[in-house]
């Protein structure tokens, strides 16, 4: 095969034009719908590729919506790697500019939850920090701790009641009138085998944010209530806990530190 | 090189949904077979069932994703990812398709044809050796579904397969459902085309549901679809293949509206029966 005919074969997959020249069957010289079969399985088995990335949003719109978005991105962002699980992570930032779904504004948060947890399934598994060391750490000397995050973690922000709209459609919580529209940050990390998404209350996604980037305790803290002055730390630390967002904990080397070693 | 070593029984190829099931007891599997593609992420649960799985039963990592037949050289990237995952599981085989699936950088996600020539073999070739030099053991290389021919193909698919195997010492998988779709699609006799295959090089058998359809002539027009039970023009051309060949390892194959594990488990029962049947034969 030359690479000319393999090019025209390819190109031709995502066009709606006659087969590529060079093709045959034993009853027909221009194998419609024979090469139609190659164009049908390309445009399907990509389609139901990010629709088992995307449930949530599939169940949201419909198979048939979903299908329409999905030609839609496969045309323009086909997969650039066999590495299907990760392929869609840009799928979201597409739908917000994507007219047809333009009146879903809380769409593309959904997906981005979606695409977190995807992250997160496939994630390295490291195990996460044990309470009860942290627990043991004098509370003079919390304020200077740094965290490492776990690989599956994930902080997302939203304008819109993203989780509750997720949880409503994957089966986590009854479908059900939202009263009260409002903004949802979510943490999402997968401290063991399931994948958990943690809602988080005001100010957390600030302070995870920044004791994700390295920030010590007490300097994500005061972020966070800059950002939000409802944020409470013990709360917070509850979630830093139970969720398992994070692998280890280290004193930061502080010039008191140094005096003392 | 680590050579195919699948026990010559009925296998089952996984589907994470019948992970529970599968725990539940001790299966009468003689292997389980995966897509590599779907376990080449860092963790997680799919490595954790795999894992598990590995214990108790032989493993066939099944590629779909290295586009062996294309033009254009292998994705080294995707090599190195296939290495990792052969070392890490040390499978009892390692098998991918006679087919193409990227074009550019672009993954186009199915098994497109190539034409039979002296040009694409020699490309195969160069290939299936990069891939067996790659991950130290032999690989076996599959017969694709198809649904079209090239006016360029000079090559018998059959005379094309038999010719990789000999330069390269690579085994076959012989798809026979995909033996049965081609010919259909093609106007051939199946019979006649187990005939010509190179029996000698298969290590591993596929079994697999397709669909029908009708071409721009209304003559049929056999879809491999994976989605429902082995039909029985399928089932009885395996056993003649068995008849020929004797037992060897025979993976059933179910990907779309995958059915609950009982279901699938007869399926491979079935296989089974056969395979012991021309175990009591060669016996006697």
């Amino acid at each position: 095969m030359s690479a000319a005919t393999q090019n025209a074969f390819a190109v031709g997959l995502f066009d709606m034009t006659p087969p590529p020249a060079g093709l045959t069957a034993w009853n027909a010289a221009v194998p419609e719908r024979r090469y139609g079969v190659y164009r049908n399985n390309v445009s399907s088995s990509l389609t139901g590729a990010l629709a088992s990335r995307f449930p949530a949003t599939e169940t949201i719109v419909g198979p048939e919506f979903f299908g329409a978005m999905a030609q839609a991105f496969i045309r323009l962002h086909p997969p650039h790697s066999p590495l299907l699980l990760a392929y869609g992570d840009d799928f979201p930032d597409f739908i917000a500019d994507f007219e047809p779904a333009a009146e879903l504004a809380y769409l593309p948060d959904v997906m981005r939850l979606e695409v977190a947890r995807g992250k997160a399934y496939h994630a390295a598994d490291v195990t996460s920090i044990d309470p009860q060391a942290l627990a043991a750490v004098a509370p003079a000397r919390l304020g200077s701790l740094v965290f490492a995050p776990h690989p599956s973690l994930s902080i997302l922000s939203s304008f819109h009641p993203m989780v509750t709209i997720w949880a409503m459609n994957s089966g986590h919580q009854p479908l059900a009138i939202i009263e009260g529209w409002h903004g949802e940050d979510a943490l999402i990390a997968r401290p063991a085998m399931i994948v958990e998404v943690v809602p988080l209350a005001p100010g957390g996604a600030t302070f995870f944010r920044q004791l994700a980037a390295g920030t010590v305790l007490a300097g994500a803290a005061e972020a966070a209530i800059r950002a939000d002055a409802r944020f409470d730390v013990t709360t917070n630390l509850a979630t830093l806990l139970r969720s398992g967002a994070f692998t280890t904990f280290s004193q930061e080397n502080t010039d008191e530190d140094r005096d003392h070693a | 090189m680590i050579a195919s070593t699948l026990p010559r029984r009925a296998g089952i190829g996984f589907k994470p949904e019948h992970f529970v099931d599968i725990l539940a007891a001790p299966q009468p599997i003689g292997f389980f077979e995966v897509h590599a593609e779907n376990y080449m992420g860092a963790g997680g649960p799919p490595h954790a069932q795999l894992g598990r799985l590995r214990e108790d039963y032989a493993l066939s990592i099944h590629g779909v994703g290295l586009s062996i037949g294309s033009m254009q050289p292998l994705d080294r990237d995707h090599l190195s990812r296939l290495k990792t995952l052969c070392d890490r599981y040390q499978p009892e085989s390692f098998s991918e398709h006679l087919a193409w699936s990227t074009h550019d950088s672009v993954f186009l996600n199915d098994l497109l044809p190539l034409p039979y020539t002296e040009a694409t073999l020699a490309q195969v070739v160069d290939h299936v050796e990069q891939v067996q030099a790659t991950l130290g053991r032999q690989m076996l290389l599959e017969n694709p579904a198809t649904y079209l021919l090239f006016q360029e193909s000079t090559i018998e698919e059959t005379d094309f397969l038999a010719e990789v195997a000999r330069r390269t010492g690579c085994g076959l998988l012989l798809d026979v459902n995909n033996v049965f779709v081609a010919a259909t699609n093609h106007n051939l006799d199946p019979y006649d085309y187990i005939a010509r295959f190179p029996l000698e090089a298969v290590r591993e058998i596929h079994l697999s549901g397709h669909s029908e359809t009708v071409d721009d002539l209304g003559a049929p027009l056999l879809i491999d679809s994976h989605d429902t039970p082995v039909k029985d023009p399928v089932w009885a051309l395996y056993e003649t293949v068995i008849g020929r060949i004797g037992p060897i390892a025979s993976l059933v194959e179910w990907d779309n509206d995958v059915p609950a594990w009982p279901v699938l488990r007869a399926e491979a029962g079935a296989a089974q029966d056969i395979l012991d049947a021309a175990t009591r034969q060669r016996a006697a």
